[in-house]
Order: structure tokens, then sequence, then C-alpha cells
């Protein structure tokens, strides 16, 4: 197999898994807070993403990548773990199912009342999409630079991220409308897995660690945030049901 | 400078979160593991019994009466 075949490739799926990410967040946006916040956000994130791959260019290839990888394992991680602790609150009862939901309809409503036209679009769902694109694009733009410029070869580093980035997207949009028919709550854990099982791995790469197996790590992380998610999930559960009947009928609301 | 204190109290809602617990014992963990490999050790099992820890006192804060 040619140098170029194996380039081809290894940018490929690398960008293709990053791409995944991307998606995943984006589909969880949208299908949670509305395709069009969900999509600004997205294009946005790929407007101020090709602004900085045009500016920093092949600089790119002096930051050090476990900075990077530290930086965005952190976000990635953080970002997670708050999605799947709300996940865990709602579906143990101590929190209301759709209270963002609530919360957007009352802050359409409060523009409405003070006479300002409603803005349209959701700051959270524009966010999360924004970030999400931001930073994987971010990592594909540097996986295709180091690559790239590794074997001399951009140009079809380029064409293999874009490839990747067409499939992943042309994958996403096949699975938009089975992924609608899922449960708001269970869908927004699912992302809570793979954010906090994609951060820990990364995290711990940018901090100087090395997983054992190497990138299959990461299908034993997805498993252990999912175990301990769940066994979390079970105990939370039981406290709830623990609680007096005034609070069980009226249960505290966490933030 | 209104918008500047609105903009840095988005960035902090939006990074930090409900639970700042969250996020600091996320680099506290991430600050033990530089460290531990930085030693030569193997550091990797930390992000991991972070996650464990830093959810399970997230929940239980959370629900507390």
């Amino acid at each position: 197999m040619s140098s170029d075949s194996l380039l081809f490739i290894a940018v490929f799926l690398a960008s293709a898994v990053e791409g995944v990410e991307a998606v995943t967040i984006v589909l969880a946006a949208g299908l949670t807070r509305g395709w069009r916040s969900a999509l600004v956000g997205a294009g946005v994130a790929s407007v101020a993403l090709a602004a900085i791959v045009a500016v920093l260019g092949p600089a790119l290839t002096a930051l050090p990548i476990d900075i990077l990888r530290l930086v965005v394992g952190a976000l990635l991680l953080i970002f997670g773990l708050q999605w799947l602790r709300k996940a865990i609150l709602r579906a143990s009862g101590f929190k209301a199912l759709h209270d963002e939901d609530a919360i957007f309809a009352a802050e359409l409503a409060a523009d409405r009342a003070i006479g300002r036209e409603p803005r349209g679009i959701d700051g959270y769902g524009f966010t999360v999409s924004f970030k999400g694109v931001l930073l994987e694009g971010l990592e594909v733009a540097f996986i295709v630079v180091t690559f790239g410029s590794n074997q001399h070869n951009i140009p079809l580093a380029v064409l293999a991220a874009l490839a990747a980035a067409l499939l992943v997207i042309v994958a996403g949009v096949a699975v938009r409308a089975p992924l609608s028919r899922v449960p708001e709550n269970t869908l927004k854990y699912a992302v809570g897995v793979m954010l906090t099982a994609y951060g820990t791995f990364w995290g711990a790469e940018g901090a100087g660690a090395h997983w054992p197996g190497g990138d299959a790590a990461i299908l034993a992380l997805i498993a252990f945030t999912l175990v301990t998610s769940a066994l979390l999930g079970v105990a939370m559960r039981r406290r709830h049901a623990r609680l007096p009947a005034s609070f069980a009928t009226s249960p505290p609301t966490p933030k | 400078m209104s918008r500047l204190r609105t903009l840095a109290a988005f960035l902090y809602d939006f990074v930090v979160g409900d639970d700042p617990l969250i996020a600091a014992v996320v680099l506290v963990m991430l600050a033990l593991t530089a460290a531990i490999a930085g030693a030569g050790v193997p550091a990797w099992w930390i992000l991991p019994l972070g996650v464990v820890a830093g959810l399970s006192i997230s929940l239980y804060r959370s629900t507390r009466a």
C-alpha cells in the first residue's frame, strides 16, 4: 500500500472519529433545543474554524498537540459530566424532565412581555453546537496539518478530512429521524456518556498518561462510564423513593 | 464593561455549569495525572476515579434534603 493511501486512510479515520463526536453533539442539540439554533451554531463554528485555520495555517503544527488534547479533554469531560448529572437527576425524579424547554419558553415569553422581538435562537442549543463543532473541528485541523505535512501532501490530507466529514454528515442526516423518536433524556444521557469517555481519554493523554491498549481504551471508557452512571442512577432513584411523600410529590429542583 | 461582565458570566456558566465542584474535580484530577505521569508512574486510572468521585459527590450534594 502506497504512503499516499496510508495517509488518506489515517486522516479519514481520525477525522471520522472527530466528526462523529461533533455530529452527535449537533444532533443532540438539534433534537432537544431546535434545529435552527443547532445548525446556526454549527455554521458559525465552521466559519470561525475556517478563519482560525486560514490565519494560523501551518503555524498550527507549532502548537503542542498535548496542550490541545488537555484543554479539549478537560472541556469535554466537564461538559459530559454536566450532561450526565442532569440526565441522572431527571431520570431519578429529582429534576423535571423538560425544565430546559420550560426555561426557553419562559425566556421567549419574557421577551414578548417587554415588547422585544424574540431572538429565535436558543442560546443553549447554539453554544452547545458551536462548541462541539469548533473543538472537534480544531482537532481535525491539527490532524490534517500534522499528518499532511509529515507526508508532504496536505491537499490529500484535506481531501481525506472532507470525505470523512461528508460521510459523517450524511450518516447524521440519515439517523436524524430514528433518533428523534428516542426520549430526550435518554439522548442527553448517551451524549453525556460519550463526552465523558472521550474527555477522560484525551484529558489523560494530554496530561501525559498512556492508556493500556491505546485507542481501544476509548471503548472500555464508554463501558465504564455507562456502568458507573447506571449504578448512580439506581442509587439516586432509591434515594428519591425514600423521600417523604411531601417531597416526592413536590421534588426539590436542584440546578 | 457590562457586556464584558455578561460575556464572562456566560462563559463561566457555560464552562463551569451548575455545579463548580465538577470542574474543580476535573482540574485537580488532571493536575494529579500530569504530576504522577511526569514522575514516570502509570496515571491513566486517575481520571476514571475522578469521574466516579466527581459525579457521585455532585449528585449527592444536589439531592441533599
